[in-house]
């Protein structure tokens, strides 16, 4: 897959970010030159190598007891909301 | 016999897979400490991490865990002892964090099965692909104003079970069998209430056709089907569609679609990504999941028995038919209301009076079997009076009409309304005769050679005793008489 | 008295048991000094009602003799990246625009616990992206150092957690947090003559503090003396139950691994760390001095390779912003910070994130969002993942020979601002270049003053990266650097004394 215009755009849509036109060979040049660059790893040797995650894989995944400790807390979840109304977010109308 | 659509190039097979989501019940979250109960106001159970604060970190409820443990062991699946939790990226309103924490190809479950009975007394084996945990997203509400959806986040991060079928699954009727017995599986486990109306069982299902032998066909996918009924509705419809679409030269499209309940017809649903790629990769907040062997296999000891070895004991020990015992487990309440009610009395019976007169009584009360007026410890003791001869069947009726009603033990309503059954000859004899002296004429028609009659003298001879004549005490001395 | 914003940590702490001062004065002398130095833009918000109020209730608590916390008075700068309750946080977007948290950060609240006096929030690289402090919405952090040869040239003060170290460098607290994700701590501190550490990832809870990459970022100290980073880091780390990837292991004394002795260390220097191309010769210069130091103090001075360090760099620029694209999906206009409003939800999320962030953040999140794509995300993004296991099989290796590694934290000095380089992201990544592989391997680092250049007269940092979990050996070998360079540690007043 190469990166062009179209990819960009994808990538625009994906991300919920907006390149205007005047970017679009701007990033189409840096993301090219990213990948490109990091090409040079396909020079290391990685068979029978297993992905790192985390450098903290090992440890046991902590757990918490099913109780209830938190919640009950509606107007600090939204005091910081840009639109809100009766203790809901709003958005804009969504057409399902 | 297997379900075949007629169609001009030949016959079809259809091919189904389902997907489906089940609410886990746990008092919290997946991976907060809110409240994961149905119903609160909007947005009150609802912590900063449910809500996808910066800086807020997921940590994992142990008892969720062990509902996917536990629903695994009940699908007859392995227990994965390393999994891992994903990211599954995308947007949308009800998903705060803009992903979603899920499992992709380390679920918690994996390769398992379920035998499912058709109403033809064929058992067929539908393979279960896998369990995953997940969060359940939030909910948005488009009718309270003209231009802006509300959104709630009370579901936000509640733990689901995704259990995805094998597409084994041949027809409608064994897509509502699955649904019914892995509902039933997950309510004997208590890991989820199953109750599709109110949305904690979810089923999305994969729909392809074929002709027998062949590849399978491309799959469209229904989503998010609320009743059982409706889901064997949308795979009829899906696949005639198919099939239609597919012999007038068309081509099925991988697609999603929507089943509208009121017209039985799917259509396609507006794609919510134009471009959907969701980008899964291990969340890096957790590491894997291990499962010690302590762990795994005290669940293994604690579970609890479950449909299918519950049925197998019915039959054997009460000595139901397969029918009768699959109507008594398909609820785990009436299952344990059976084996309370049938404990040391005549277990057959006692099945027929649950499946008929209690099913139908609560019916009609709109109640559920733990809320029936009738014990099963007094409905174990009136089918002891019938059978005892203490009462007859045709009494027998009456007296659990007044159990219903009046809640008392079947003992109490027979001494208080005078319903024993009379078997003194004597007594018996004497109704006989004046039913016989008020009707000469009707005595003389019988003896003329009228023998139906001998029924009408048993109503009028019952009706006298107020039914409480032993029925087969008062046939007999009535023929005598009547004879003469 | 004395003038109080000259004294660390150590020394204050030693002051305010005796009562020479309060901790109202100490926090009041810093205030007086954020207000005289505002042109170094440290700090992009100030908070001294709240400031006052604590020491306050320092004071009080002294006076009643209460049990103290370890920081107890201490005035402190807390990076823009830590949630504080009740004090905006933005981790200087544009898109947390106002953002008010309702909780405290685990390290900040550890802090608070332990005494400390927070004196508002410091300036940083936007989402800590970037090396330079110059992505901030708040505007770029001037360096309080001075290029010798051009004392006029505003100097970077590295990145991201500049604010923090140009602070703690001009005596504006006495202390400040930082967090490294692949060299946010190390290169300003090299950068502006401070120490700056790095503790192992998963030592400090990352719990309100706000995320970039995940699987890297980690909670940090900027002092100016290797003691304060002692005191202080025993101060903020530790198990938290609200953080699953937090180790449950307690916290050493720290100040107790301070002995000054280093004989018999063995200190390696990894070959790859001393390219023909790509370190500056002061910068070479002062490792090397310091090498020798070392030895003469007793330490055993061991080669040693890790062969993949250049293939550290390009596995950081994968997987960090592959994670940051997913961490920063959930600013999208809807719960709290910015939004620019639009005709459909998607048009909402568009017209919001495209206003809320600023350029090499969106650079960043359109990287990460290829490499997840399916089609990059086996060759890069697991290919990234493989690379960086190897990496951290390297550092094993080589702590069986060696208990530290003496490295470079930055291949040069500061450098200004409208220099050509900061045009360059490419460029700019390389000066992450002997950070990274730490970052990548989870390990302790530290940067210490180790000398000036003496091309520009700049300070120059050094690094000492350890074994997992093995802090104490590297402050015992960064406390040793530090008396053996000399580098002065007093307060750079820029607004005079």
């Amino acid at each position: 897959m190469a990166i062009d215009k179209e990819m960009v755009k994808r990538l625009g849509i994906l991300s919920r970010l907006r390149i205007p036109d005047e970017n679009m060979d701007e990033m189409v040049n840096e993301l090219t030159k990213i990948i490109g660059w990091v090409d040079q790893l396909n020079d290391v040797n990685t068979d029978n190598i297993i992905p790192m995650n985390s450098v903290v894989e090992d440890m046991n995944l902590p757990e918490r007891v099913d109780q209830v400790t938190d919640g009950n807390i509606r107007d600090d979840v939204i005091k910081n909301a840009p639109d809100q109304m009766d203790g809901y977010f709003l958005v804009p109308k969504v057409v399902e | 016999m297997s379900y075949i659509i007629k169609g001009e190039t030949g016959d079809w097979e259809i091919v189904v897979g389902l997907e489906v989501h089940c609410e886990v019940i746990s008092k919290a979250k997946l991976f907060s400490g809110a409240s994961a109960t149905f119903g609160g106001e909007a947005n009150t159970q609802v912590s900063f991490v449910d809500a996808g604060f910066p800086g807020m970190l997921p940590v994992i409820n142990h008892e969720c865990v062990e509902q996917a443990i536990k629903t695994g062991f009940g699908l007859n699946a392995t227990i994965n002892k390393k999994s891992i939790f994903a990211r599954k990226n995308y947007y949308y309103a009800d998903l705060p964090n803009g992903y979603q924490i899920s499992q992709s190809d380390h679920p918690i479950v994996s390769d398992g099965y379920i035998d499912v009975d058709l109403e033809n007394g064929e058992t067929r084996r539908i393979g279960i692909e896998r369990l995953h945990l997940e969060q359940d997203a939030g909910k948005l509400m488009h009718d309270q104003h003209p231009s802006k959806s509300f959104v709630d986040l009370n579901r936000a991060g509640v733990a689901l079970m995704e259990i995805v079928s094998r597409p084994d699954i041949r027809s409608p009727e064994e897509a509502g069998a699955y649904l019914r017995k892995l509902r039933s599986i997950v309510r004997y486990i208590g890991s989820c209430d199953g109750n599709m109306d109110e949305g904690s069982m979810r089923c999305d299902a994969n729909v392809s056709v074929r002709h027998p032998g062949e590849p399978f066909g491309t799959r469209a996918e229904i989503k998010n089907v609320n009743s059982i009924r409706f889901v064997m509705q949308a795979i009829e419809y899906e696949a005639k569609r198919q099939v239609e679409l597919l012999e007038e030269g068309g081509k099925v499209v991988q697609e999603t679609r929507k089943f509208d309940s009121t017209t039985g017809v799917t259509k396609t649903m507006r794609s919510k990504e134009t471009a959907v790629d969701y980008r899964y990769f291990y969340d890096p907040d957790l590491i894997p999941l291990r499962l010690t062997d302590e762990l795994i296999e005290r669940l293994h000891k604690e579970m609890p028995e479950l449909p299918d070895a519950m049925k197998k004991r019915f039959i054997e020990n009460y000595g139901l038919t397969a029918y009768d015992a699959d109507q008594l487990i398909m609820e785990k309440d009436i299952a344990t209301y059976f084996e309370k009610a049938a404990k040391g009395h005549d277990a057959k019976k006692v099945a027929n009076y649950i499946m008929g007169d209690l099913f139908g009584a609560l019916n009609k009360l709109g109640k559920s079997i733990n809320e029936s007026p009738v014990s099963p410890e007094n409905l174990g003791r009136m089918v002891d009076l019938i059978n005892d001869g203490t009462i007859s069947s045709r009494i027998a009726k009456d007296v659990f009409q007044f159990m219903i009603d009046e809640g008392k033990t079947p003992d109490e309503i027979v001494n208080e309304k005078g319903l024993k059954q009379v078997s003194d000859t004597s007594a018996i004899e004497k109704i006989i005769d004046e039913v016989i002296a008020n009707n000469p004429d009707k005595v003389a028609e019988f003896r003329s050679g009228k023998d139906k009659l001998l029924g009408w003298f048993v109503g009028q001879t019952m009706k006298a005793s107020q039914g409480k004549a032993n029925p087969a005490m008062l046939n007999e001395l009535l023929r005598k008489k009547l004879v003469g | 008295m004395t003038d109080l914003v000259e004294l660390t940590v150590a020394e204050a702490l030693d002051g305010l048991n005796k009562k020479e001062f309060t901790s109202v004065e100490l926090t009041q002398a810093h205030l007086d000094e954020m207000a005289k130095a505002r042109e170094l833009n440290a700090y992009v918000i100030e908070t001294p009602e709240l400031a006052l109020e604590r020491a306050k209730a320092s004071d009080e608590r002294r006076q009643r003799g209460e049990k103290l916390g370890k920081m107890e008075g201490i005035p402190v700068g807390m990076k823009d990246l830590y949630c504080t309750k009740g004090v905006r946080t933005t981790a200087c977007s544009h898109i947390l625009d106002n953002f008010v948290p309702p909780y405290e950060s685990t390290v900040s609240l550890n802090l608070q616990n332990n005494g400390s006096v927070m004196l508002g929030k410091t300036n940083m690289d936007e989402f800590a992206m970037g090396t330079a402090n110059l992505t901030s919405y708040f505007g770029a952090v001037r360096n309080p150092h001075k290029d010798k040869n051009n004392p006029d040239k505003f100097l970077i003060p590295g990145g991201s957690s500049g604010g923090s170290a140009a602070a703690v460098s001009a005596g504006l607290c006495m202390c400040a947090t930082g967090s490294d994700t692949g060299g946010s701590i190390r290169t300003p501190a090299s950068f502006c003559g401070i120490v700056g550490m790095k503790p192992t990832y998963g030592r400090c809870s990352r719990y309100g503090m706000i995320a970039f990459a995940s699987s890297l970022d980690q909670a940090g100290t900027m002092t100016r003396t290797v003691h304060d980073t002692a005191i202080m880091l025993e101060s903020m780390a530790g198990y938290d139950p609200k953080d699953s990837t937090v180790v449950n292991i307690p916290v050493p004394n720290y100040e107790k691994a301070l002995t000054g002795d280093i004989r018999g260390l063995k200190i390696g220097i990894p070959r790859e760390y001393n390219p023909d191309k790509g370190l500056n010769s002061d910068v070479r210069h002062v490792w090397e001095k310091t090498a020798e130091k070392l030895k003469a103090a007793g330490a055993e001075i061991v080669e040693i390779s890790l062969p993949s360090t250049k293939y550290a760099l390009p596995t950081y620029y994968l997987i960090a912003p592959a994670e940051a694209s997913s961490n920063l999906a959930r600013y999208d206009g809807v719960k709290y910070g910015l939004r620019v409003d639009g005709k459909s939800l998607d048009e909402m999320y568009t017209n919001t994130r495209t206003a809320g962030f600023g350029k090499e953040v969106k650079r960043r999140i359109m990287i990460g969002t290829c490499i997840l794509l399916e089609g990059y995300y086996e060759t890069c993004y697991l290919k990234a993942q493989k690379v960086r296991r190897l990496l951290c099989q390297e550092f094993a290796e080589a702590y069986k020979k060696v208990d530290v590694i003496l490295a470079p934290a930055a291949p040069e000095t500061a450098f200004g601002k409208d220099d050509d380089s900061t045009k360059d992201p490419l460029k700019m990544q390389l000066y992450d270049i002997f950070t990274v592989p730490s970052s990548l391997a989870g390990l302790p680092a530290l940067s210490v003053p180790a000398g000036f250049s003496d091309i520009n007269g700049l300070p120059i940092g050094l690094q000492v990266i350890g074994n997992t979990f093995n802090e104490e050996t590297v402050l015992r070998v960064a406390g040793v650097i530090e008396s053996v360079s000399g580098m002065p540690y007093r307060p750079l007043r820029i607004g005079g004394k």
